[in-house]
Parts: structure tokens; sequence; C-alpha cells
């Protein structure tokens, strides 16, 4: 049992408090995400259950033992840092190693145990280069075969996918999603990539200013945001009138575009933006409101100042507080 | 700029404007050129055509002689015994130093390094004989020791080993400090953070994930260091008090006392091509250092 439970976790610089008296819950073998701007306090989060930054107050519960003061060496965490940190006098195989080499373990079984590890990571065959000699994929499954060979009770990630190109990001997002599930560990995320977030996690944490904004899985999180903020920091959002005088948002892809006078809102399209396999429309309705739709692409396309109708079904719209 | 040579890529973009540059700069360059050749070239070359002359005629005779001089061979030697300790005692300390220097906060880190600069701007001479204010008989810490009951008689600081040691290696600290302090501040923190987490003690942190980061600056100014040492003159001569011959001190007796020069031009090509064995070393570390060679 490897749950990480937070109580009351707070950290402040002076008068800035990076994290503002944060709860969390996180369940043995679950995947989180922690999603946030920069400056929202998510990687003084990590860094403070990595035990690399110690807490103004607050207790920290790694498996049922308190870590709150713990050092670092003791808490038996695999980390990934956004520049890897892998040591560039070693090869990829003493990288590995060394986290086994300093437990003592014996050569033999250090070998092997790394052996497995680079393999895990599909890297066997680079064992002797440098991390000068690697792309940035292969350093960053380095430094995870580095973080996960010791058995780490759980795993944090710090951006781990920030410095990759696009294509590349996604390939090893669904590489370390499959991974996790094999390995079966306890695994924190931070990003600021709302959809690698959304991708990856069981549940996704949404922080801003220090305090946590949601905690729900993808699904709920996206749909049924809290506030306004995790409305518009995770994707976008139209804001429209809800029931009980509130507000409610509806995601782009919820609306309908229907021709002019069918009924619903009336706008005007003002930009049309094609994305292969599918359309963003951004419109202007006559009392100055801004929309953003999203329409699949299958052969025709809305012009540019064309007048439409705009329609939604009223469950697709979520209330916000 | 014509439209063809843009399209040669960098490489040959490059080159135009520094041969161009070459040319223009001449004018300025060459008298500076003219002064280094005659005023320094020259007599290196001066020098060689000294070591190998003897009455008249060309030969290796000085050579022998000097292999042949016993206190020759002695002064070599303790001109590189006093190289090797003066250079242990400022890599450790400059070390340590160093190291110390990296855990202040900025502000005093300043303040620290300042203090290491403004030793350059007094003079080697003067360094030298404040040692004797503070190292002698009747210097300040043998009064104190003596006052403090520590010890019955003077130490003798001066006039051996020690005292050169001492001087040399005051006057060489900053040039290690500083290149191994710009190595040092270099080390990624997030290194040895992900050492830690990885379950390092603080002590293999060091050894084995900041110190190996930092062998080439320390092999390449522990290198400039011994270069320094093997030509000192001044510190030796006055520390030393003629008691502790060195390569240099022993060229002014051959240049001043017993006028020999075909001798003392022998001793400085021997100097001068150890010191260039060494230098080439140096240069090697020195890219090492700065990670040309990966």
């Amino acid at each position: 049992m490897t749950g990480i439970r937070l109580d009351k976790l707070r950290k402040e610089y002076g008068t800035f408090i990076a994290v503002n008296d944060v709860d969390l819950t996180v369940n043995d073998g679950e995947f989180l995400t922690i999603l946030g701007p920069s400056g929202s306090g998510k990687t003084t989060l990590l860094s403070l259950i990595a035990g690399l930054t110690e807490p103004t107050a607050g207790q920290m519960m790694i498996g049922g033992r308190d870590v709150t003061i713990a050092r670092p060496q003791a808490r038996n965490i695999g980390l990934v840092f956004q520049s890897y940190a892998l040591f560039p006098h070693m090869t990829v195989e003493s990288n590995v190693a060394f986290p086994l080499q300093v437990r003592g373990w014996s050569k033999d079984k250090v070998s092997a145990a790394v052996l497995r590890a680079l393999d895990m990571v599909q890297m066997g065959s680079l064992a002797q280069r440098r991390p000068a000699q690697l792309s940035g994929g292969q350093q960053q499954r380095v430094a995870l075969a580095r973080a996960l060979v010791f058995q780490p009770d759980i795993l944090l990630l710090d951006e781990p996918l920030g410095a990759l190109d696009k294509k590349l990001r996604e390939e090893l997002q669904v590489e370390l999603r499959q991974l996790q599930r094999r390995v079966g560990i306890t695994t924190l995320l931070v990003t600021h990539d709302q959809e690698e977030a959304l991708s990856m996690a069981d549940r996704v944490l949404v922080l801003n200013d220090g305090c946590v904004q949601q905690l729900a899985t993808p699904e709920d999180a996206y749909l049924k945001p809290a506030n306004r903020f995790v409305a518009e920091f995770l994707g976008t959002a139209n804001i429209v009138p809800s029931t009980g005088g509130r507000q409610g948002v509806v995601r782009p892809e919820r609306i309908r575009l229907l021709p002019s006078g069918s009924g619903g809102v009336p706008a005007t399209v003002r930009e049309v933006i094609y994305l292969g396999q599918s359309v963003r429309y951004h419109l202007d309705t006559p009392d100055g409101g801004r929309f953003v739709c999203l329409a699949p692409f299958v052969g025709e396309k809305h012009a540019i100042n064309s007048a439409i109708s705009l329609a939604w079904s009223p469950e697709d719209v979520w209330p916000l507080q | 700029m014509d439209r063809g040579a843009s399209t040669l890529g960098p490489r040959a973009a490059g080159t135009q404007p520094r041969s161009r540059g070459w040319k223009a700069a001449l004018p300025f360059v060459g008298p500076l050129l003219v002064l280094v050749v005659l005023g320094f070239n020259g007599p290196i070359l001066l020098i060689v055509n000294y070591s190998f002359s003897a009455a008249g005629t060309y030969s290796f005779v000085n050579y022998q002689e000097l292999a042949a001089t016993p206190v020759f061979l002695r002064v070599i030697g303790n001109t590189f015994r006093i190289t090797v300790l003066t250079t242990f005692v400022v890599a450790v300390l400059g070390y340590i130093l160093a190291y110390w220097i990296t855990s202040l906060s900025e502000r005093t880190r300043n303040i620290v390094l300042a203090l290491v600069v403004v030793t350059f701007w007094v003079s080697v001479l003067v360094r030298t004989y404040a040692w004797i204010v503070v190292l002698g008989n009747a210097g300040l810490v043998n009064r104190t020791l003596l006052w403090a009951g520590a010890i019955d008689a003077p130490i003798a600081f001066l006039y051996n080993d020690l005292g050169v040691i001492i001087g040399m290696a005051n006057i060489q600290m900053p040039l290690l400090i500083l290149p191994l302090y710009a190595a040092m501040i270099k080390v990624d923190q997030r290194h040895l953070q992900a050492a830690a987490s990885l379950g390092a003690s603080e002590r293999t942190i060091f050894w084995r994930v900041f110190f190996p980061q930092t062998i080439p600056a320390l092999a390449s100014s522990v290198m400039l260091v011994v270069i320094l040492c093997l030509g000192f003159y001044v510190t030796p001569a006055i520390l030393g008090g003629g008691r502790v011959p060195m390569v240099a001190n022993m060229l002014d007796t051959y240049i001043n006392s017993i006028p020999r020069w075909e001798l003392a031009s022998a001793v400085s090509i021997v100097l001068l091509l150890f010191t260039l064995a060494l230098f080439m070393i140096y240069r090697r570390l020195d890219k090492w250092a700065s990670g040309e060679e990966a």
C-alpha cells in the first residue's frame, strides 16, 4: 500500500504562498497529473513530496509512513526532472546502476537489474553511451529507467516530456502510460499541457495560485469544471447563460452550427481555422459575445463573415459556481 | 552582399569576413608583431644559440656540463619537489575554499570573490615580504605562540622549504580558485538533487556526482599552477633565503654572480622545454574542462 496523503501541506517563501494548504489523497497505483499554469505551485508541490523542499506546515504520508521531514534519500521516490538530470560524466549504464550501487547491491544483482531496466525502456543497445550522445527522447527513457530501477514506492515526473517535439511527446505519453500500468507504481506527473494531463491520468489535480481548483477524473474536469478557472484552463470554454441566472460553460465541440435564421443564437463567422480533421470557428454574436466552435471537417466550411446560427442542448451546459 | 555568397552556408559566410578582417587589421597588428618577433622571439633564438655555443663552435658541451653537475640536478629535483608540494597545497586548500564559496549566499559570495581577486592587485614582492612579518622569528605567528605558551622557542617558518611553499601557495591560490569556482557554479544543482532522491548520501553525492564534474577544471588549473611554480623566482629567493634554490634562482647565479651565460642559456632551454611540455598538457586539459572534447 503506497498511496500518498497530503494534509494541509503549505509552503511559503517570505510573504508568497507557493502551496496553500493542499489536501490530497493519491491511491495506490494511481496515475495522477498535476496541472496548472507556470507559477501555480505545481513544481513546488512535487519537490515538497520528493523532499527537495521543506514544507512550512502540514503533513505528508507515503504508504502510511510520515515523511513530512524525511530526507529525500529516505523517501524511496523515483524522480524524473524535465532536464532529465542524467549524470554527464557517467555512461547510461552507470547512471542506471547508481541508485543500486548506493544501496550496496552486489555487482551481479546490479548488472542484472540495470539490464532489465534498460530493456524495459528499449535502451539496452545504448548502455555504453554518455548522456550527451543521446537524443532528448533517449535521455528521457534513461532517466525513467534510473528512476524505476530501484523499485521506488512512487514515481514523480516533472514535465518529463516538456522538452520533446510534439510527435515524440505523443508517442512517449502512450509508452509512459503503458509502462506505468505494467509496473503498477503510484505516479504523479506535473505538466502545464492540458492535453497531456487529460490523456494520461486517472485523475487530474488542477492548481492555481497554490490552491487546489479541482481534483477529478479527466472527463469530469473537462465537462464539469469546478469553476471558471478550470473551465478556461482545460481547453476552450464558451460562457453562456445557465439556469437560475448563473453562467454555464459549453465546450466548443458541443455547439452545432446551423444555417442562419433556423433558430438558436445568431452569429457571424470572424475566423476559420483549418485543423485537418476538424475546423475551428471563432464567432461573434450581435450582443458582443464571442464563441469558439469545433466542427468535424467533411468537405465544407463556412466562409468568413457569413451569418449562421448557434445551437446547443441544455444538458451540454455545465453551470459554474 | 551578393546573393550567391549567402547561399554557400554559414561556413563560407564565416571565412570571408575573417580573411578580409585579417588584411584590414595588419596595419594595427603589424607593429606589435614586429615588436614581439624582435623583442621576444629573436632573443629566445639567441638564447638557444648561446646554449649550444662553446669556444666559437656549436656543441652539446653546455648541456653535458649541466648533466654532469650534481648541483644542477639537485636544483632541478628541488624545483620539482617544491612545485609538487606547493601545487598539492594549493589544490587541496583551493578546492575547499572554492567549494565553500559556492555554498555562500550571493552577496557574501561576491565579497569573498572580491577578496580573492584583490590579491592580484598587490605586488608579489610586497606579499612575499609580508610573509616575513607574519612568519619571522619575531613575527606575528611565533610571538602569538610564544605568548600563549604553546612553544618555548620560535618555529623556523622561513628560509626553508616550508616558508617557500607557504609563500608560493599564497600567491598561486587565486589562479586555482577562480577557474575552479567557475566550474563548480556550473554544476547543475538538479544532478545533486537527483542523486539525493536516488538514495545517495551527502558524501557519495560529493564524491561520485559533484567532484567528477569538477575534475577537468581542477586538472587544468593545477597544470597552470605547476607551470607558474616551475619558473618562480621572487618568493623562493626571499622566503628561501638562498637555502631553497630553484631553477630561476640558479639562473640568477649563472647570470649575475658567476657570469656563465652559456650555462644559463642551457638551463633556460631545459626549463622552457619542460614548461612547453606541461603547457601542451594544460591546453588539452583546458579544452576538456571547457567541454570541447566530450
